[in-house]
């Protein structure tokens, strides 16, 4: 039953580099910004989550509270870093961001201490077997977390005032400010969103590890701009698809290519693959 | 004395690196992301020759060229895409090497590769070599940005599309700048490895790219004097105070952020400013 464990671990891997790197790609549709200190955010989450529960006791509260409380902290990071550069090139905000993310890993290093910090009283940890295949419960709960935060988004993108006024944003900004869209407002929500869901991310795979480390973000940040490049910058959809695809090559990968690669480069030999087909990821913006 | 020469040849390094990044982003306004690759590329190249017995002089011609070639052909895989693209991918590239490097245990695999030989001319005369070869891509790299090439670099920087019209091969120029930078980078790398004789994949990961990057933004990029101060000043200062070593990476890390939102231009541009301003004090006075 190799296989089929195997696939289970890519999917729910997937599903937290979809949840990481659909903050990147919205950011990257609505201000072509290369956002790399979104992973910065990422590890603020599991900080925030993990730190609330050993406090109360309750995992959910953490998790609402990391995400709230992440998402204004990407909201401040907007305003600070990228609002006063939005009309330089594009070299400028990447850089300035990567900036950002090594002086954030460097601050949990000076607040939180080098060796990372663990759940006093770890919840979920119990498991269960469906057919031969071993889950733990916060397994499940990372998988359930990451279908429904996808799921709310697409609903909220598609049926409600606010999220057709930031598709129209994303499509065309001045035609949409034209129409009385708050160009302004819909970025500050752009921020919200994808970080709030960076968030949930980083208290997942802090429950998921049992540990949350100030380089926790490194190796995800990396990753998640190979993610949103193969799936074509700025496209949703795209985005997942080649999250789950990266999760579950990075599974296989490991076990049968693993003397020759080591996990974390995966992902960049398929995107330079595709990269060498076709120059504008997997899937067409759309 | 000892303590001034080692840091004289750790200065002299990091210009030659911060400069061969130079070439690439400064003149040729090609982000790469993942510079310290082929810094690494030349170590290794360098250091396993060396350990095999070839001499000195020739094992670091070897790693410049080598590394030259594989920015030949990362050049020509990463070039087509563009801007935020070419960014990503060049980032790719060192983390592919880093991966490959870290399961090749004739590579020496996660231990890196110890005991490298020496130059074997000594501390002193080593640090004259590096300044020596440092001066010389100073003078290169001035040499190039005056001549027809660094114009047309500069173009292909300014814009592409533009640039394509006036019947400039854009692609050709990108691949020249890429060859050439990389080909000092693992100048720069070779010359690392011999002076603190032990490397292993860790030490040209991204945080160096980032730190090289560092240099060439908070110089000024296509400046090479404003570079080359940036390189003396983050290659000296963290050895000067203990503060900055031990929150280097919050220094490095705020400064590029400060200097992208407040002056773009870096060190240069500031040092024109005020230049400028001076000048218009003057000029105002004497009207």
């Amino acid at each position: 039953m190799l296989f089929f464990d195997l696939l289970v671990q890519g999917l729910i891997q997937g599903g937290i580099y979809s949840l990481i790197a659909i903050g990147l790609t919205l950011v990257y549709g609505l201000l072509r910004i290369l956002h790399v200190s979104h992973a910065g955010l990422y590890t603020l989450g599991g900080y925030i989550a993990l730190l609330v529960t050993n406090l109360t006791g309750s995992f959910t509260l953490g998790m609402i509270v990391s995400m709230v409380g992440v998402g204004l902290a990407g909201m401040v990071i907007y305003r600070l870093i990228y609002q006063p550069i939005l009309n330089k090139p594009p070299f400028v905000a990447l850089i300035a961001s990567i900036g950002m993310f090594i002086a954030m890993e460097e601050i949990y290093r000076i607040i939180f201490g080098p060796y990372g910090i663990t759940f006093v009283d770890p919840p979920l940890q119990g498991t269960f077997t469906v057919a031969n295949i071993y889950l733990r419960h916060s397994e499940i709960a990372a998988i359930v977390l990451a279908v429904s935060l996808i799921t709310a988004l697409s609903l909220f993108t598609r049926y409600t005032r606010i999220g057709i006024a930031w598709r129209a944003t994303v499509t065309d900004p001045e035609m949409a400010q034209s129409f009385g869209v708050d160009v302004i407002k819909v970025r500050y929500l752009n921020f919200f969103i994808g970080s709030a869901m960076a968030a949930g991310a980083g208290g997942m795979v802090a429950l998921l590890n049992n540990l949350v480390e100030p380089t926790m973000g490194s190796v995800p940040s990396y990753k998640a701009l190979a993610i949103i490049v193969l799936g074509g910058l700025g496209n949703v959809k795209g985005t997942v698809i080649a999250a789950l695809i990266i999760g579950i090559s990075e599974a296989f990968g490991t076990i049968y290519l693993g003397d020759f690669l080591d996990r974390d480069s995966i992902a960049f030999a398929l995107l330079i693959l595709v990269l060498m087909f076709k120059p504008t990821g997997l899937f067409v913006r759309g | 004395m000892e303590y001034e020469i080692s840091l004289l040849t750790i200065m002299g390094i990091s210009i030659i690196g911060a400069l061969s990044l130079n070439l690439i982003v400064g003149f040729c306004g090609q982000i790469s992301l993942g510079h310290a690759a082929f810094l690494g590329i030349g170590a290794y190249t360098s250091a396993i020759l060396t350990k095999a017995g070839i001499p000195f002089f020739i094992a670091i011609v070897a790693g410049m060229l080598l590394s030259g070639v594989f920015g030949l052909i990362v050049g020509f895989a990463s070039l087509r895409v563009k801007e935020d693209f070419l960014a990503i991918t060049t980032m790719g590239v060192a983390f592919l090497f880093m991966g490959i490097i870290r399961k090749q245990e004739v590579l020496g695999g996660e231990m890196g590769i110890a005991m490298i030989p020496g130059s074997g001319l000594g501390k002193f005369g080593y640090m004259l070599l590096v300044m020596l070869l440092a001066g010389a891509l100073i003078l290169f790299s001035i040499y190039l940005k005056n001549s027809w090439m660094g114009f047309t670099f500069n173009a292909v920087s300014a814009d592409e599309n533009t640039a394509n019209l006036i019947g400039i091969n854009v692609a050709n120029y990108k691949l020249i700048a890429f060859v050439l930078g990389t080909a000092f980078a693992g100048l720069a790398g070779a010359l690392y490895a011999h002076n603190i004789r032990f490397i292993d994949p860790e030490s040209f990961g991204f945080i160096e790219s980032i730190t090289i990057l560092s240099m060439v933004v908070i110089g000024g990029m296509g400046s090479v004097w404003g570079v080359t101060i940036a390189a003396v000043l983050l290659s000296i200062f963290p050895m000067w105070f203990q503060f900055i070593e031990d929150y280097k990476l919050l220094v490095y890390g705020g400064l590029l952020c400060l200097i992208m939102i407040f002056s773009p231009e870096g060190l240069s541009g500031i040092s024109e400013k005020i230049y400028a301003g001076v000048r218009g004090k003057r000029s105002d006075a004497s009207s």
